[in-house]
């Protein structure tokens, strides 16, 4: 476990309104927590601490992560509850504030220095390492909230809790510690059929120290972690009552809408700035470096009043940049295939493509601000609202204590509202600086949102295997464009030559991290590149893995898994096929198999996928399988539909029409289970997205002999050429 | 100009555009954030309200258009306290992951349960055109077969 190598701080106080507060400092080596878990925190209404119990028996869990559709505050608070024996019905959650003691970024970092977790022993597990180097984030994201807030915070500050309460009450029966059990919110001393509620005990308990390696519960006895346990943020998600950023109301507020240089890079030349500035509802027209702002007491107002408006702007010398251009660099640089053994009977190769992608979150970006002398208010929904913090600070000028981040809830995430991505909050706080100290919110429209994204990287990879006269594989080799990393091009088959090497090939379209990062493009590369490898060596793409895996029998078992819920190896009527694809992420072993069928006309329909998921345990199995069903068809609307194109140095698609995604007529059944196989947690967010593609393309093959290798699906044409 | 428009019930004078579509009304005029803007071309459902019972989509539809109907919104679906069976298979089903269409697809769903209370698979993917980017389908589909299964007595929701 885990070295606590400093004592753990309590802060316990009367709460305003007459509770009381009991406070686990769960992460005690954050700097400064030692002047902020004070005695008297309560007093002063800073509430710094993880969980407080007051005595109406209610069990308040604070949250440093971001609720963005995923269920991480349930899940969260349910591993505290877990260890605490805590009625659940009795806990609550709230989203920390936006302050370094909350970042998160220290929980790995501080157990980095001379204890390494195996999350991140593992070298593959690249999400968990940039979280660690993003010390002093606040940040959801890389499907680590779980399994580092989780395991290494929640369970430690729910397990100390209870041995305060269980101290705390057996002083107040005069027995021994030994003699009493939590359970249900309540202690218990079964000798003398004495019992005591959390509640009743908070203000005992509050004034002990907080035990300093608190003993966890064997995961054999848990009751409430692996069960469905509904979601708290569902009820306002049915209701319209759920605030998102898009739907804060400040009083007084205006509305900004934004004309962006629509070229990477541009800038305004000149507008004339009269025919808005007539308008009704019209406040002022902003001309920045990078958009034309109309500010009005409408956002309706203010888009119209844009659109009245023609600015020229200049390409940044970027006009000549195209989705062609990028591609055809990216060949360049990969220059002939990899070497292969003399020794081949076969040699295989085949390159394949992606394409650039956007987040599309179905909430457009929009921040709202109010800059008022030396403070600044930002309402948003962000990833990480302590970089938003220190995002807002920069641009203003400010120092991070002079601005606030009110994070609110977020209508999809996927990468789009991580650190470095925040030139929305940017934008903004310059807006609102403009305005001030009108508080201004910055809606984005659909067409800004697509256009002026963070792109999943295009990419390219080439790649060469050489088979035996036997089919048995002797090597397996790739070069890659557009970014990778160690876990991306990670293939766990026992084949003797494995290599994959990048080739750089820069072009100037904003990039940044989306579902999974670099598993999606390396997923369909390298699980296409295997089963074409299979079928050269005219065998079974499934048996073709199997035997190759004894070596990983943790892929063995998700591999044998999905194809066993799948039927692998039954007959299918003609046209219809299956595909199997397994990659591991954020510690996750994710194997799929797609079941399509491929009409004579080369129409697709996907009719079921099947998931067979090790990630260790699962917390919460409801929220736990829809991520996965989600992640499987957010995958599956990229690889089938999805496509960001570039042409004269900007993005052509706009919004929904020509940026398609699928909707539920395209949507498949989808099967999930998973393996409890006991291996530290992995991460749920992202995993089940790196296969989907490939078992896709595979699956495709089988069903119509067409081996699709650019996504997405709809360039090629299904029918079989004669 | 003004305009009067009855939503959930309560009339109310509004001083806008004719040409103002009813979502701008509704979220920035009324304060009805349950209803939202997704796209601003009817392409992808996030806007949804009834007007007179039938799911409209409100982003490109302008005011005028709503007067002297009655429109409903998410936050008026609910009924003296009771949610709507739509609502209530949707907490039951969890369907929502971040939530942000599902206001549009629960209205969209009310809207196609009152014409067609037992709708056949391809009547929902005839129907139902709503984008969600955190791929609920599945569970949107057992939802909306689980709202319109006959209670039986005794029967376990």
């Amino acid at each position: 476990m885990n070295k606590w190598t400093r004592r753990a701080f309590i802060g316990a106080g009367t709460i305003t309104g007459g509770g009381f507060l009991l406070g686990v400092a769960g992460f005690t080596l954050a700097p400064g927590r030692h002047t902020l878990v004070s005695a008297d925190a309560g007093e002063h209404g800073q509430l710094t601490t993880w969980i407080t119990v007051t005595p109406d028996n209610l069990i308040t869990i604070l949250i440093p992560h971001c609720e963005m559709g995923q269920g991480t505050p349930t899940a969260l608070a349910m591993m505290a509850a877990e260890e605490m024996n805590a009625d659940w019905r009795l806990v609550r959650v709230q989203e920390a504030p936006a302050l370094d003691e909350y970042a998160n970024g220290y929980i790995i970092r501080t157990l980095s220095g001379d204890y390494v977790p195996a999350v991140m022993a593992r070298g593959v597990d690249y999400g968990a390492f940039k979280i660690a180097q993003w010390f002093g984030f606040q940040v959801t994201g890389g499907s680590t909230a779980v399994r580092s807030t989780g395991e290494y915070g929640m369970r430690v500050a729910g397990a100390a809790a209870k041995e305060m309460l269980l101290t705390a009450a057996a002083q107040q029966f005069g027995v021994s510690m030994a003699e009493c059990t939590a359970k249900s919110g309540r202690v218990l001393h079964a000798a003398s059929g004495r019992s005591a509620s959390f509640g009743e005990l908070a203000r005992a308990a509050a004034a002990l120290p907080v035990p300093t390696s608190p003993a966890l519960k064997n995961p054999d006895t848990f009751t409430l972690r692996r069960t469905a346990v509904p979601r708290l943020d569902i009820p306002s998600k049915v209701d319209g009552s759920a605030i998102y950023g898009i739907d804060v109301s400040v009083p007084g507020m205006l509305y900004a809408a934004v004309d962006f240089a629509p070229v990477q890079g541009g800038r305004v030349v000149h507008v004339d700035t009269k025919p808005a500035e007539a308008m009704r509802g019209v406040k002022k027209v902003l001309v920045l470096e990078e958009a034309v702002v109309v500010v009005a007491d409408s956002f309706w107002r203010a888009r119209k009043a844009l659109a009245a408006l023609t600015p020229e702007f200049h390409d940044g010398g970027n006009a000549g940049v195209s989705s062609e251009t990028i591609f055809a660099a990216f060949d360049a640089a990969l220059g002939a295939p990899p070497q292969m053994p003399a020794t081949a009977a076969t040699v295989v190769t085949a390159d394949y493509k992606v394409p650039f992608l956007a987040h599309a979150g179905m909430e457009p970006i929009s921040c709202t601000a109010r800059v008022d002398g030396s403070h600044c208010d930002v309402w948003t929904g962000v990833q990480d609202p302590l970089n938003a913090r220190s995002t807002a600070a920069k641009a203003l000028g400010f120092e991070n204590e002079q601005v606030t981040v009110h994070n609110q809830l977020l209508g999809g995430g996927f990468g789009r509202r991580l650190p470095f991505n925040f030139d929305y909050v940017d934008l903004g706080v310059r807006i609102a600086k403009a305005m001030s100290p009108t508080p201004v919110k910055m809606i984005w429209t659909r067409e800004n949102d697509t256009q002026h994204d963070y792109y999943r990287p295009a990419g390219m990879s080439r790649h060469a295997g050489a088979l035996d006269a036997n089919g048995v594989p002797l090597a397996a080799s790739s070069f890659y464009a557009g970014g990778g990393n160690g876990e991306a091009v990670f293939m766990p088959y026992a084949i003797p030559e494995k290599d994959a090497d990048a080739k750089d090939a820069a072009h100037p379209i904003r990039l940044g991290q989306w579902r999974s990062v670099l598993n999606s493009q390396h997923g369909f590369f390298k699980e296409s590149f295997i089963d074409e490898m299979a079928h050269a060596a005219g065998k079974d793409p499934f048996e073709f893995r199997r035997t190759m895996l004894n070596q990983q029998p943790r892929f063995k078992a998700a591999l044998e898994k999905a194809a066993a819920m799948s039927g692998w190896g039954t007959p299918l009527p003609a046209g219809e096929g299956r595909g199997i694809a397994i990659c591991e992420s954020f510690g996750t072993i994710v194997a799929e198999v797609a079941h399509v069928s491929v009409s004579v006309a080369g129409r697709l329909k996907v009719l079921h996928m099947y998931a067979a998921v090790d990630c260790g345990d699962v917390v919460n199995l409801d929220t736990a399988t829809a991520q996965v069903e989600g992640g499987i068809i957010f995958a599956l609307s990229a690889a089938l539909l999805g496509e960001i194109t570039i042409k004269d140095g900007r993005v052509v698609e706009r919004n929904f029409r020509d940026h398609q995604m699928i909707r539920i007529v395209d949507a498949p059944l989808v099967s999930v289970e998973f393996i409890r196989s006991n291996a530290l947690l992995g991460g749920l967010g992202e995993p089940a997205v790196p296969p989907a593609a490939a078992a896709l393309t595979n699956a495709i093959y089988a069903a119509a002999g067409v081996r699709v290798r650019e996504l997405p699906v709809k360039k090629t044409p299904l029918v079989k050429q004669a | 100009m003004a305009i009067t428009l009855t939503v959930n019930g309560t009339e109310h004078l509004l001083d806008v555009e004719p040409d103002m579509p009813l979502l701008w009304a509704l979220r920035e005029t009324l304060g009805l954030t349950g209803t939202k803007f997704g796209c601003g071309i009817a392409a992808c459902g996030a806007c949804t309200v009834h007007l007179d019972g039938r799911p409209v989509r409100t982003c490109t539809l302008p005011i005028s258009a709503a007067v002297g109907k009655r429109v409903t919104t998410i936050e008026g679906l609910a009924q003296h306290g009771t949610l709507h069976a739509v609502q209530q298979v949707w907490v039951d089903a969890q369907v929502p992951q971040c939530g942000y269409c599902q206001s549009g697809i629960i209205m969209a769903v009310a809207g196609l349960l009152a014409q067609t209370p037992n709708p056949t698979d391809d009547e929902i993917d005839a129907s139902l055109t709503n984008i969600c980017r955190c791929g609920t389908f599945a569970r949107v589909r057992k939802a909306i077969h689980q709202a319109a299964a006959p209670r039986t007595e005794g029967a376990a929701s």
